[in-house]
């Protein structure tokens, strides 16, 4: 009966290329202060209830903070992981399943990893590392496959000779090209980069940023980038899904998020960003809850200023919420609340 | 880990910065240089040695150091530099043929032990441990034991020894690798796992086994001479060193250079092959380096 859902939507001109329905990440982990040599496990939910759609050529931020479920996330769009519940699909089939049958899926989506030194083989050269996906993918020839290596760190911006150097001899900003140019090689269709400019200098965070920008319009590649910083997300993408402890609290057209966040989390997280000739905003109260620990009814609500009496007993689901927007909140902020939080 | 954030400099050449190896490590070239002066000895033996290994001479028995024979000769009236140079031969064949059958056991277990999981990874590790527990001297004794006496024995059974540490190296270095963010992109890629530990895990596991190799000679040759001095190792006639200081224990009263000056030799090998190899793997290890 899956299957011949899935067959209809696979043949929908619509059928996005990624989509989660309420997908879940449930860790056991050991119950804290379980006795001595106890078996005793607690579920760490580590994505609960996340609902996505990533449409093709689109670009979507994923943002959050640390510890809120956004490397899981990953893990489950790339398929690295199976969910512990709901569906992730790619392109109308479950992605565990669209990776185990060939490499059309490894091809397809490819990887910029956050700590790109150490996603590269530091026995390797530049040349070889780009090399390999060309080869792997049986992409081109093996006559041309010097002149698409040079190509391609052309492309990212890299000087020829580059080819013949080892990864401990790049800089942090050259290192992120490489890992670009070798995602790149395979010929994607989807884009998946997890902080790939955060840790650098503003200078070299603009270049790469602007050559991801670029790549992505010309090769009309969708891209998903996780990050932390606002700014990156609004210059790089279109879309806009924000995270707060496993769930998706707010997603939409990032302009329209950021200037006007509905839900409070979203608002909290765009007055917390340092601007200009002004003092340190006042930093959201409390800290992060333990996801082992959820707090009743609605996950913000410890730490929401504009929480309600029936915030801490219901728990909101992702909603949609004006043209193209969504947001998981029973209250959520009309445009002057929005502003009125950003005054206080 | 990425320390230089700028983008200028393109790949400062480091190598050319920093003084050759051989001004900063004064003892690792005085080291190298002895044991090349061996390596030359054993190779070159019938041109270097003055006097056939193996000749006897009545008039000239137990004769101390004289400018006819420079170390001395021992009972049978053998000249003992021209042993102690033909006595190089075995000690570094001996020293690196076994050394070669061990790393080349060691990979393969330890990659087996390192890569698989559940009760094979168990079942040889216990392996291992049971090879550990004992020294390897006494472990060669026991190979011998089974195999008999002769070169090509003792190269079989010192190289057998020390499969135990070998492997316990590899796997210690395949845990480290095979968690590496590299690997998980090379299966990400979907590269088939055997190629991703072909490509990926093996060249990474190859080089500090090859800086392993370079300081256990060091060990073999002396197991090998050990049992050599026990007698269950190379037969009488062959000039090996571990027989010479056994043959001159008798005289070491009255005529000590018997013994000592094969036992010189040895421990002249031993002394700079270790430093060499500590020299290689402090120069090369990346472990060690990545902090510099």
């Amino acid at each position: 009966m899956i299957m011949a859902q899935t067959q209809t939507q696979t043949t929908a001109p619509t059928a996005p290329v990624f989509e989660l329905i309420e997908v879940e990440q449930v860790f056991p982990v050991p119950r804290p202060g379980r006795p001595f040599m106890s078996r005793d496990t607690v579920g760490l939910r580590a994505l609960d209830g996340v609902r996505l759609r990533i449409a093709q050529g689109a670009s979507l931020a994923l943002v959050g903070e640390s510890g809120s479920g956004k490397s899981t996330l990953l893990r489950v769009l790339l398929g690295l992981d199976a969910p512990s519940g709901g569906r992730a699909l790619y392109r109308g089939k479950p992605i565990r399943e669209a990776r185990a049958f060939g490499t059309g899926f490894a091809r397809d989506v490819a990887m910029v990893y956050q700590d790109a030194r150490g996603s590269l083989d530091p026995r390797m050269t530049v040349g070889a590392l780009v090399a390999e996906p060309l080869r792997h993918f049986g992409i081109v020839p093996k006559g041309e496959e010097a002149a698409r290596v040079a190509q391609l760190l052309d492309r990212v911006g890299l000087p020829a000779d580059a080819a013949t150097r080892y990864p401990s001899g790049l800089s942090g900003g050259q290192i992120r090209r490489v890992a670009i140019a070798r995602a790149l090689a395979s010929e994607p269709s989807v884009l998946v980069a997890d902080e790939a400019v955060s840790g650098l200098d503003v200078s070299t965070q603009a270049q790469l940023l602007t050559l991801l920008r670029g790549l992505q319009r010309d090769m009309g590649l969708t891209l998903v980038f996780i990050t932390h910083d606002l700014g990156v997300a609004s210059y790089l993408c279109e879309e806009i899904a924000i995270m707060y402890l496993g769930r998706i609290v707010e997603t939409g057209p990032t302009d329209a998020v950021l200037s006007h966040p509905a839900h409070p989390y979203a608002a909290a997280l765009r007055a917390a960003a340092p601007r200009f000739f002004e003092p340190i905003p006042e930093p959201l109260p409390g800290e992060i809850p333990s996801p082992l620990d959820l707090p009743k009814g609605c996950r913000f609500s410890s730490r929401c200023t504009a929480a309600q009496e029936d915030c801490r007993l219901r728990d909101p689901q992702l909603g949609q919420h004006g043209a193209g927007r969504a947001v998981a909140c029973l209250h959520p902020l009309t445009e002057t609340g929005a502003q009125a939080s950003e005054i206080r | 880990m990425s320390v230089q954030t700028q983008e200028a400099p393109v790949a400062a050449p480091i190598r050319k910065s920093r003084r050759s190896i051989f001004l900063r490590r004064p003892f690792f070239t005085i080291a190298l240089v002895v044991a090349l002066g061996y390596v030359l000895g054993a190779l070159f033996a019938p041109y270097v040695a003055p006097y056939d290994p193996v000749a006897q001479d009545i008039n000239a028995m137990m004769k101390p150091p004289s400018l006819a024979h420079l170390l001395g000769t021992d009972s049978y009236g053998q000249d003992i530099l021209s042993r102690v140079i033909y006595g190089a031969r075995y000690a570094l064949i001996i020293g690196i043929f076994s050394v070669l059958i061990g790393a080349a056991g060691g990979l393969v277990i330890g990659l087996a032990a390192g890569l698989s999981g559940g009760w094979l990874e168990w079942a040889l590790m216990r392996l291992i441990d049971s090879i550990l527990a004992l020294p390897s001297l006494i472990l060669a004794v026991a190979f011998i034991a089974i195999l008999g006496q002769g070169v090509d024995k003792v190269v079989i059974a010192v190289g057998l020894s020390m499969i135990g540490p070998f492997s316990r190296t590899v796997r210690a270095d395949v845990m480290q690798v095979r968690v590496q963010l590299f690997v998980e992109a090379a299966t990400l890629m979907s590269i088939p796992y055997l190629k991703v530990i072909w490509r990926h895990i093996l060249p990474n596991v190859i080089f500090p086994l090859a800086v392993q190799v370079t300081i256990r000679i060091s060990e073999a040759i002396l197991v090998s001479s050990s049992l050599s001095f026990l007698g269950i190792g190379v037969t009488p006639p062959t000039p090996d060193w571990g027989l010479m200081i056994a043959e001159g224990r008798a005289f070491v009263s009255f005529a000590a250079w018997m013994s000592a000056m094969p036992g010189f030799a040895l421990a002249l090998l031993l002394i700079a092959l270790s430093i060499v190899g500590d020299g290689i793997r402090e120069e090369f290890d990346p472990k060690l380096r990545r902090g510099a």
